[in-house]
């Protein structure tokens, strides 16, 4: 395995210790995100001319799912506006430590909420409403405000980012992928680190903040729970801390043996299936259902969709690795095993986004001249008309994204089965199967 | 040495399921119209099946706002305005699997508002789901080989 450590170039070093880069490109964001949350309160209610739904569900999740995630891992979470404004009131600070700390409650999160069940739940709760948040200004609106809220909360009740640790949605979902990222945050030397007085990089020191994400870079083995905030590049007092480009998913090789990160595996695969079919599919009454939130057609969408994520793609699977014979429990077979399915995963989303994105992209150019649907034209593009971008190429993009997703996790599969001595097969095939579901699905 | 050439192997077998030419039974053009309702969000019919050659007629009817009907990959449109209908004829030269959707918003889940037109055979599904066979194929003998 082969790594090249990026912060061996002084310039990029550099620019990720300063903190002025970064707080660039946070202003931006952050203006970016207010403007999304008003648009989306006063602008005009038909999505397709909203910014906040063409810039949220178009540009950004296109940028997020196709780019920052695949290449980057936790690189979005780095420049991410939602935990700013709490963090920077817990801090008392938006540079360097201050002097004086404001006195939060600074409280631990209880240890049963220190797992990701919370963001699974968080993520279900938005997916089950999704065809309206997707569509609706004000809600997207809305949701965006809580978040930002929320995290403000958070952090004056509790250390750190309790928020982007715990809680956040999105963050959940981007901690499994970023496994599969070519990018790594790790110490270089770990006998420096036993011997490190203090360890600053996990409480702090003048040079700055210890782990926003409660982590200690010293332990680091996957990039999970590791926001890439570069705090510990700053703190570390003996410059341990490299930056590396590494294989693909090569924190994958160590499969996870935790039930709630086994979970979010099949949280996001089956999302990206029962979308593929809902919204991209010919089928009017599964749209009803989806949209027409509280009535009872889509009490029994959210029932089909619990079920299908929590009963039936979990349910096939235990079935395929019960036989093996094995010393191990169930269980830990189970969360071992399902790693297999975070880069089938992640590539069913790809595959099913870049149909959503090229089709809709051309909003994104008629939007940036009238963001608010007022009628403005700042650009002259404000009269753009809709067309589908590359058609060509999808359907061909998407079989690559889906086979390729397939061979990955197969080899992802073999590796997990050796650590655990079980045979690889049977996720194999249900690797298979699934992809077949998503193929039909999307071509 | 043995593994880089079961690779190539496979790769070559890969690039014939993707691109070896399929021999395109003869079937008679006919001529085809459907009339599609369309309302908010739904077309119905929305699934449409033709063969390559065959002219349609699509007469799209609107029971509530306006609504639009763009075909994917044959860029061609119709327009609706409520309680009225419009026609498009074209010739389904291109075989495979389409979408159709609505081209003027129409309301909130306006961009999902889609159907499928499928002309002769939907090749692209079926070479697609013998690669993705051949992917398996290839992971089983290597799990094989390692045991
Ligand atoms: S401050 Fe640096 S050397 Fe000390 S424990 Fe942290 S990473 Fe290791
Ligand atoms: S302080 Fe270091 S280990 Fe902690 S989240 Fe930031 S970059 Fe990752
Ligand atoms: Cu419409």
């Amino acid at each position: 395995m082969t790594k090249i450590e990026l912060t061996r170039n002084p310039f990029i070093k550099n620019a990720l210790k300063s903190r002025y880069p970064q707080l660039a490109v946070f202003i931006v964001m952050l203006v970016g995100y207010i403007f999304a949350i008003l648009a989306g309160l006063i602008g005009t209610p038909v999505g397709s001319h909203n910014f906040s739904i063409v810039f949220v569900w178009i540009a950004w999740w296109a940028i997020l799912i196709l780019v920052a995630v695949p290449f980057f891992g936790r690189g979005w979470c780095a420049v991410c506006p939602i935990p700013l404004p709490g963090e920077w009131l817990q801090r008392g600070a938006v540079l360097t430590p201050p002097e004086k700390r404001p006195k939060w409650l600074n409280l631990r999160v209880p240890k049963m909420f220190r797992n990701i069940w919370l963001q699974n739940i968080s993520f279900l709760l938005l997916a089950l409403f999704s065809s309206v948040l997707l569509t609706t200004p004000n809600i997207t609106g809305i949701v965006l405000a809580a978040m930002l809220f929320a995290a403000i909360g958070l952090s004056a009740i509790f250390e750190r980012r309790a928020f982007c640790r715990y809680l956040c949605p999105v963050g959940g979902f981007i901690g499994l992928y970023s496994q599969t990222a070519p990018i790594e945050l790790r110490i270089k030397d770990k006998q420096i680190c036993v011997s490190c007085e203090g360890k600053p990089c996990y409480n702090g020191s003048q040079a700055g903040y210890g782990c926003p994400w409660d982590v200690f870079p010293g332990g680091l083995t996957k990039n999970t729970y590791c926001g890439l905030c570069m705090e510990c590049i700053r703190t570390c007092p003996h410059d341990n801390i490299a930056v590396n480009l590494r294989p693909f998913s090569a924190d994958l090789a160590k499969p996870s043996t935790r039930m709630d990160e086994a979970f979010k595996a099949f949280i996001m695969l089956g999302s990206a299936m029962i979308y593929a079919g809902v919204l991209l599919g010919p089928w009017g009454a599964f749209k009803d259902a989806a949209y027409n939130v509280g009535t009872s057609a889509w009490f029994i969408y959210a029932v089909i969709f619990l079920s299908i994520i929590f009963v039936i793609l979990p349910g096939f699977f235990t079935l395929g690795i019960l036989k093996a014979k094995s010393a191990l429990p169930l269980k830990q077979r189970f969360a071992s095993l399902a790693t297999a399915l975070i880069p089938l995963g992640l590539m069913f989303w790809v595959a099913f986004s870049l149909s959503f994105v090229l089709t809709n992209a051309s909003y994104i150019i008629a939007a940036l001249s009238d963001p608010l649907g007022l009628g403005w034209n700042l650009f002259g593009t404000a009269n753009a008309v809709w067309q589908p971008m590359l058609f060509s190429i999808l359907a061909p993009a998407q079989t690559l994204a889906l086979v390729g997703g397939l061979i990955w996790s197969a080899r992802t599969a073999q590796k997990a089965a050796n650590e655990v001595k079980v045979s690889s097969i049977p996720v194999i095939i249900y690797s298979f199967i699934v992809t077949s579901i998503m193929l039909w699905l999307l071509l | 040495m043995r593994f880089y050439f079961h690779l190539l192997l496979f790769v070559m077998a890969g690039l014939v399921v993707a691109f070896a030419p399929l021999p395109v039974p003869p079937i008679a053009p006919q001529e085809r119209t459907f009339r599609i309702d369309a309302r908010q969000f739904a077309y119905s019919p929305s699934e449409l099946k033709v063969n390559p050659g065959d002219t349609v007629t699509l007469q799209l009817v609107s029971t509530d706002v306006v609504h639009g009907l763009y075909v994917d990959g044959y860029d061609i449109s119709i327009e609706a305005d409520p309680g009225q209908s419009a026609t498009l004829t074209f010739v389904a030269d291109k075989q495979g699997s389409f979408r159709f959707r609505c081209n003027l918003t129409c309301g909130a889940m306006h961009p999902f508002m889609i159907g499928k037109l499928t002309v002769g055979t939907n090749n692209w599904l079926f070479r697609s789901l013998g690669l993705a066979t051949l992917a398996v194929f290839g992971a089983l003998i290597s799990t094989k080989q390692k045991a």
